[in-house]
């Protein structure tokens, strides 16, 4: 990959990774471009999203309603010819795996970019799970881009390698190329490409055990092919010199902290994987031979280091492989340049580059992730709590910003699993714990992405739960991308806004109420209301989320009236209110002015100030 | 030439703009630019980092440990927490506002601005401690004392192949025309003593 020679044909764009993809993906003419978001993948979507809409590409983009929906939408746009690319984090790649591990036995006709965007770390994610062990699991071909500008050009090559051998391709960025910028060459002119249509033919759309038998057969001879294909790839490189016997095989951003470490020096033969499967096994055998000693540089599962393992066995070659399993790199979090510098100095026997002594460093303050001040999350979590005082209960949590909730003094996250899981974890707490009031809450991003099906299971079965929607209009955790809920769709066009009550009605839900968490009594009341009721009940907290809205303005406190109680601060934990001198006060630039503070000051000691009147 | 700045703060501070006016500042004079940034659940209230690399030959978008030029930090704690990354003889532009975690409120754990800054004195010796609440007075708002900062940054010579005026045509381009007076002004506003 040539990194820094600019075709005249080219122009340059400062990107983010992400970017890089979607602008990748579009002068590749990919007609479909869908996803659910999730950290580190969301601005791949939106970039196309807003390329659209401001009527610079004609491919159609869609926010679908999660991964598995996204993959089948795609899936049948392929299947008819089209170029598509499917978007999600890699836990997002679960909920795609059931049709992504049948597509690979189907295939596709148009290209199919599957991306999941991976996050060592992890940074804001549940797993470290890794997307090529998923791509050997499922049999796909992946590519493992190293930069922004090797992203953008091996998108183009994904979809033509998908399309030769009609089946769907694994793409896995890490969380530091989709969020690193750089200066990207990118083509002057997109490709179109035309959509030919469904052509009907049952052998080969419709899956069926003999057909699966002979498509395995099929995959397996393909891969073999791959392997082969891959190690004349230009984006699977050997470099530096044999001499000292040493070398370091890396992929991903783990290859470019390698290169820094290794600063010009050329005395350690450097291999970069970005297929990782199926793996360039000659590329390896080059790579391998007059090598003693190989170190591995890669993050999340050792999968380069295994395959490398496996071609020293398969051939008999004396060299030895150092890595995770070998218990000399982390098995987990991430890798940095200053751990691949470690990792040459420790591979050349020279000496360990000191950890730099800072002497008596003061006790930094920690800063866990918090709600914002205004948000109406903070509030909807409140008011269930003081509805509940004195009664047992168990806090069912679920993905985004309310699982923030956990943090104290709100403590109101007893759980929190995968997408949805919420509303199912609470029947099995309700099942097993008698005279306890089982709350389950949910987003409204997530209620329609997967949280659906567990209320169906509720009413159906009859569990007894309670179910809090907490309804800020937006999907904020990843950035605000509209959903179902919202009336607009990715592109901002206008779409049917699907309402949760009706939904929930429908489904059978024995009481529905809806409340303003911000009208701190109402919101109580609701909630005391479906208390002692049976079944399937559900209170829809409805506000928008504070980032998304003007300021109303801010609270301020009478320090003459204040008598230094701070049940505001110890109550609620808002970052906007802060002690000073043994009295609560407003920082005036973080306050949203939700006045929910001023709810809870028992001597009236809170006032609000206009927006009019802030600077 | 390499150089390499880092932006630090706490979520919402405005890291990510004052990054993006370094790089359209660096790519208006054809210079090879790579960033980083904290996108995600630490944006809400948690330590934030912008990385900027100027130059030819890089490869890690995040700055290795020792290698910052210049520190530009938004809190003086955050300034604490990244000085590791700061060269020897590199330059610091710190805010010396406090921003105070409610987790720290709450658990009543003591963190004062002046114990910060005290170390920083006593470790960087080219310190601009930037009195934010003052600055925000004479530009009329605090909105852009994110741009104030960068500003200082620039006339302390971390990022040489940038220049004042440079820095003033990224602004023309990028910030919008009704705030560009102002971030003008913030750009001016800090003389390094």
């Amino acid at each position: 990959m040539s990194d820094k020679h600019y075709d005249d044909n080219m122009s340059k764009k400062f990107l983010m990774g992400n970017e890089a993809i979607a602008m990748g993906a579009l002068d590749a003419g990919v007609n479909i471009v869908c996803g659910y978001p999730g950290t580190p993948s969301t601005e791949i979507t939106e970039c196309c999203a807003k390329q659209a809409a401001g009527g610079k590409t004609d491919a159609y983009v869609e926010w679908s309603v999660n991964e598995k929906a996204a993959l089948e939408l795609a899936a049948g746009a392929s299947y008819s010819g089209a170029r598509t690319m499917v978007t999600m984090k890699q836990v997002g790649l679960n909920v795609a795996s059931d049709p992504l591990m049948s597509l690979a036995y189907v295939g596709v006709k148009g290209g199919m970019i599957v991306v999941s965007a991976d996050d060592p770390g992890p940074i804001s994610s549940q797993t470290e799970q890794d997307t090529r062990t998923f791509a050997e699991f499922s049999k796909l071909p992946v590519f493992d881009p190293s930069s922004p500008q090797e992203a953008y050009s091996m998108v183009a090559d994904a979809f033509e390698l998908s399309e030769k051998y009609g089946t769907p391709v694994l793409f896995r960025p890490t969380t530091r190329v989709c969020h690193s910028c750089a200066d990207v060459q990118t083509a002057e002119a997109p490709v179109k490409n035309d959509v030919s249509g469904f052509e009907k033919d049952t052998m080969r759309w419709v899956i069926f055990p003999k057909t699966s038998y002979l498509n395995h057969l099929k995959i397996e001879k393909r891969n073999r092919e791959l392997s082969d294909i891959f190690s004349e790839s230009k984006y699977n490189t050997v470099e530096g010199s044999r001499k000292s016997g040493k070398g370091i095989a890396a992929g991903g951003i783990s290859y470019e902290y390698v290169k820094e470490a290794l600063g010009g020096r050329d005395d350690v033969c450097l291999f970069k994987v970005s297929t990782p499967f199926p793996f360039p096994e000659k590329k390896a055998l080059e790579f391998l031979s007059g090598l003693d000693e190989v170190a591995v540089y890669e993050e999340l599962d050792p999968m380069i280091e295994k395959a490398l393992v496996y071609v020293c066995g398969k051939y008999g070659l004396n060299v030895r492989i150092k890595g995770k399993l070998s218990g000399d790199t982390p098995n987990a979090g991430e890798n940095s340049a200053e751990g691949a510098k470690m990792l040459v100095a420790r591979l050349m026997g020279e000496d360990i580059p000191e950890e730099k002594n800072v002497g008596d460093v003061p006790q930094l303050p920690i800063r866990p992730p918090v709600l914002c001040a205004g948000c109406p999350h903070r509030a909807s979590f409140y008011a269930v709590k003081k509805a509940v005082k004195g009664r047992k209960s168990i806090f069912c949590g679920d993905i985004g910003c309310y699982t923030l909730g956990n943090a104290k003094p709100l403590d109101m996250c007893d759980t929190c699993l995968c997408m949805g899981a919420d509303v199912t974890i609470a029947q099995g707490m309700t099942l097993t714990n008698p005279d306890t009031l089982c709350f389950s809450f949910i987003g409204d991003s997530t209620f329609f992405a997967s949280g659906l099906t567990g209320v169906v299971n509720a009413v159906y079965n009859g569990h007894d739960i309670i179910l809090a929607v907490l309804d800020n209009s937006t999907t904020a955790m990843t950035g605000h991308q509209p959903n179902p809920s919202t009336g607009i769709s990715a592109t901002g066009e206008p779409a049917t806004a699907i309402s949760i009550e009706k939904v929930l009605e429908a489904i059978g839900v024995s009481k529905i109420v809806t409340a303003d968490p911000l009208k701190l009594g109402e919101a109580t009341e609701a909630v005391k209301s479906l208390i002692d009721e049976k079944g399937v009940r559900a209170v829809i907290f409805r506000s928008p989320c504070a980032a998304k809205i003007k300021p109303q303005g801010s609270c301020a406190v009478n320090s003459e009236k204040c008598v230094g109680c701070l049940r505001c601060i110890n109550e609620i934990g808002c970052p906007a209110i802060i002690k000073s001198g043994g009295k609560a006060a407003v920082d005036t630039s973080l306050c949203f002015g939700c006045g929910l503070c001023r709810q809870i000051c028992p001597v009236g000691a809170i006032g609000a100030v206009k927006a009019d009147e802030k600077e | 030439m390499i150089s390499n700045c880092l932006l630090c703060g706490v979520g919402g501070q405005g890291t990510v703009l004052a990054s993006k006016l370094i790089a359209a500042a660096a790519m208006e004079k054809g210079l090879e630019v790579k960033t980083a940034e904290t996108i995600g659940m630490s944006q809400r209230g948690g330590c934030v980092a912008s990385h900027v690399r100027v130059g030819k030959d890089i490869h890690s978008p995040q700055i290795p440990l020792g290698e910052a030029d210049v520190l530009i930090a938004f809190e003086p704690a955050e300034a604490v927490r990244c000085l590791p990354y700061l060269k020897k003889g590199g330059a610091a532009i710190v805010s010396s506002r406090a921003i105070v975690p409610v987790s720290s409120t709450i658990g009543g754990i003591q963190y004062s601005a002046e114990q910060m800054t005290e170390y920083l004195k006593s470790r960087v010796e080219r310190l601009v401690l930037v009195d934010t609440d003052e600055a925000a007075a004479r530009l009329g708002t605090s909105k852009a004392v994110n741009v104030a900062l960068l500003g200082a940054a620039i006339r302390s010579g971390g990022i040489p192949q940038i220049s004042e005026e440079d820095m003033e045509k990224a602004v023309g381009k990028l910030i919008k025309p009704q705030f560009l007076e102002l971030n003008m002004r913030a750009l001016k506003l800090i003389e390094e003593k």
